[in-house]
């Protein structure tokens, strides 16, 4: 990477108010392997403070999508072959229809659900598990949370939130679902070995007998621009940057998002200008550039959204 | 575990045209278990025998497992294991994610490319990286892990019809057979195309028990009729367990000979394969 040269930065372009690379890598698409759909929109019954797309109760940046919206992204998907369904939001549970939208998607693929947990109560465990023992295709549940303590989770996703988390955690696990859990590293000091260690063994004495975790990067946008800081002008990416192999691993070249109102290339850019790839389905279907700010976070740290 | 695949006018078997194959792959250094399923599928009738790869990783002495394959006229492809101890990479290129998964198959892999002869090595990097047989008007396509990538997982959980009538669509076939993940399965589409699945025979499939598994495929060539089969063979896991023991391999993996649950690679499994194990 050689970002820092000033004929660089002077070229530096806006799109909207997002700050675009003037000469970004063009990444083709492999294949459609996977198909987020960003059910709930932006609403979410938590506003977390490093929320890379500033969810929370009252924004309607993005709005949900209704039932027709996701079945007709199921059908497109299955003429190109899709391979595994993600929900995410938001907060998918808040979605009236969620059984509805699950059951659809099941039927057709694997399906993973980004959630808090919260709004998992007895009722919903139960289906979830009985779901999860039906299919033929895999249901994995990935509950986010951001430390092994109160203080250190309700911090970053709200007051109070540590124990309804695990509260949903101990639901899905009496009811035969082993959720994944997923951290946003959102001290330094999680990505270290012993810390990731401390916290497998936390999440072992919740109950989960076959503890799964994943840790995430926390992305430089939308909350978390104020929370620690935004991205420099110099992060970002230019053409040559992509290591030889390593287009295939970034989850762009297999997938794309859909929302309420069009298609991106990742759930990371949906509330950036300009990287919207247009209404319909097919507008997804073409290559993407590389110009935007986080695509520069999954180049450094090889981050994939995948579970 | 057995699906059929015949032409629309339904005709009854007939065993005078009656072909069989055997095909296995994740041999896994586990020669023991390589030599029962060669001498479990020439009882059953195998005319010839097929290893879609991956010989080296896991069990003990490397070197055993070549003049076996040789010996038999095993017709074999290159898996990602072979391609890496092959070019004699740092490696095992196995798709792994998780840090411990990680540690765990690189220390396989160094004890498999430390152990295994150059002559071997050489033969592993000149493997070719897939097979293709026409048999009944059947396009039947061998690959290691997917047609497309080496190291693709096809898990049963995961492979959505969809999905696999891209890959018979992309990769012009009406069957494939593929391994890496080590656990048996097969679909057949509702337009009569199939994806087999065969396993690993160097390990047991999580499954609580000790024996390993193949593929049987039965070809009748005027009928335009293949049917598979997946099979468990037992071997000397005593044995070898005792050997892996012997070589000081990780006891994680001796406890997997002995009990048929996995107790690495573990996260690499999809959720529903996950929940059948013990780990």
């Amino acid at each position: 990477m050689n970002t820092s040269r000033p004929e660089v930065r002077h070229a530096l372009t806006m799109a909207g108010s997002a700050i675009v690379s003037p000469d970004p890598p063009d990444l083709q698409l492999d294949a459609l392997d996977t198909l987020w759909l960003q059910v709930t929109g932006t609403l979410c019954n938590i506003a977390c403070l490093h929320c890379f797309i500033t969810c929370g109760p009252k924004n309607h940046q993005h709005e949900m999508m209704t039932v027709q919206q996701v079945r007709a992204a199921l059908g497109e998907a299955r003429e190109q072959g899709v391979r595994e369904y993600y929900f995410t939001g938001g907060e998918p549970f808040l979605h009236p229809a969620i059984q509805e939208l699950i059951t659809i998607t099941l039927e057709q693929g694997p399906l993973s659900i980004l959630t808090n947990g919260i709004l998992i109560d007895d009722a919903m465990a139960a289906w979830l598990g009985e779901t999860f023992r039906r299919s033929p295709y895999s249901l994995d549940l990935r509950v986010s949370l951001d430390g092994s303590t109160a203080p250190e989770n309700d911090k970053v996703r709200g007051k109070g939130t540590f124990q309804q988390i695990l509260a949903g955690i101990e639901r899905l696990a009496r009811n035969g679902i082993n959720p994944v859990i997923t951290v946003t590293e959102v001290r330094p000091s999680m990505g270290l070995a012993a810390e990731r260690a401390a916290f497998m063994e936390f999440v072992r004495s919740l109950g989960l007998e076959k503890p799964r975790l994943k840790f995430l990067t926390p992305f430089l946008i939308g909350r978390e621009e104020k929370r620690t800081r935004g991205y420099r002008e110099d992060e970002l990416l230019h053409d040559g940057d992509l290591q030889p192999g390593e287009a295939q691993k970034l989850q762009c070249s297999s997938c794309r998002m859909v929302t309420d109102n069009g298609v991106y290339p990742c759930p990371l850019l949906i509330n950036i200008p300009g990287a919207k790839m247009g209404e319909a389905f097919s507008d997804g279907l073409r290559p993407i550039k590389l110009a935007w700010q986080p695509c520069y976070t999954c180049h450094v740290y090889g981050v994939t959204c995948r579970t | 575990m057995q699906h059929e695949q015949e032409s629309s006018t339904g005709a009854k078997t007939d065993t005078q045209e009656r072909y069989r194959i055997a095909v296995f792959g994740g041999c896994y250094n586990n020669y023991l278990a390589l030599q029962a399923t060669i001498d479990d599928a020439r009882r059953r009738g195998a005319q010839a025998l097929y290893c879609l790869g991956d010989m080296g990783g896991f069990g003990p002495h490397p070197d055993r497992i070549f003049p076996i394959l040789w010996e038999n006229e095993v017709m074999c492809m290159q898996g990602n294991y072979d391609h890496s101890i092959g070019n004699r990479l740092a490696d095992c290129a196995c798709g792994y994610t998780d840090p411990r998964d990680n540690y765990y198959a690189q220390i396989s892999y160094e004890y498999t490319l430390a152990n295994t002869s150059d002559r071997p090595k050489d033969w592993l990097r000149d493997l070719p990286p897939s097979i293709r047989l026409e048999l009944a008007n059947r396009r039947i396509l061998m690959v290691h892990g997917s047609p497309r990538r080496v190291n693709e997982f096809l898990w049963e959980s995961t492979t959505p019809e969809q999905f696999l009538a891209k890959l018979f669509d992309d990769y012009h076939a009406d069957m494939i057979l593929c391994t890496h993940t080590g656990i048996a399965w097969q679909r057949q589409l509702p337009d009569g195309r199939r994806l087999v699945n065969v396993g690993a025979i160097g390990r047991p499939p999580n499954d609580g028990q000790t024996t390993v598994w193949y593929a049987l495929l039965t070809i009748y060539q005027g009928r335009n009729r293949v049917e598979s089969e997946l099979l468990p063979v037992a071997y000397d896991y005593e044995r070898l367990a005792y050997e892996m023991r012997q070589e000081r391999l990780p006891e994680e993996f001796v406890e997997t000979v002995l009990t048929g649950w996995w107790t690495t690679c573990l996260e690499i499994l999809p959720s529903k394969e996950r929940a059948r194990g013990r780990f």
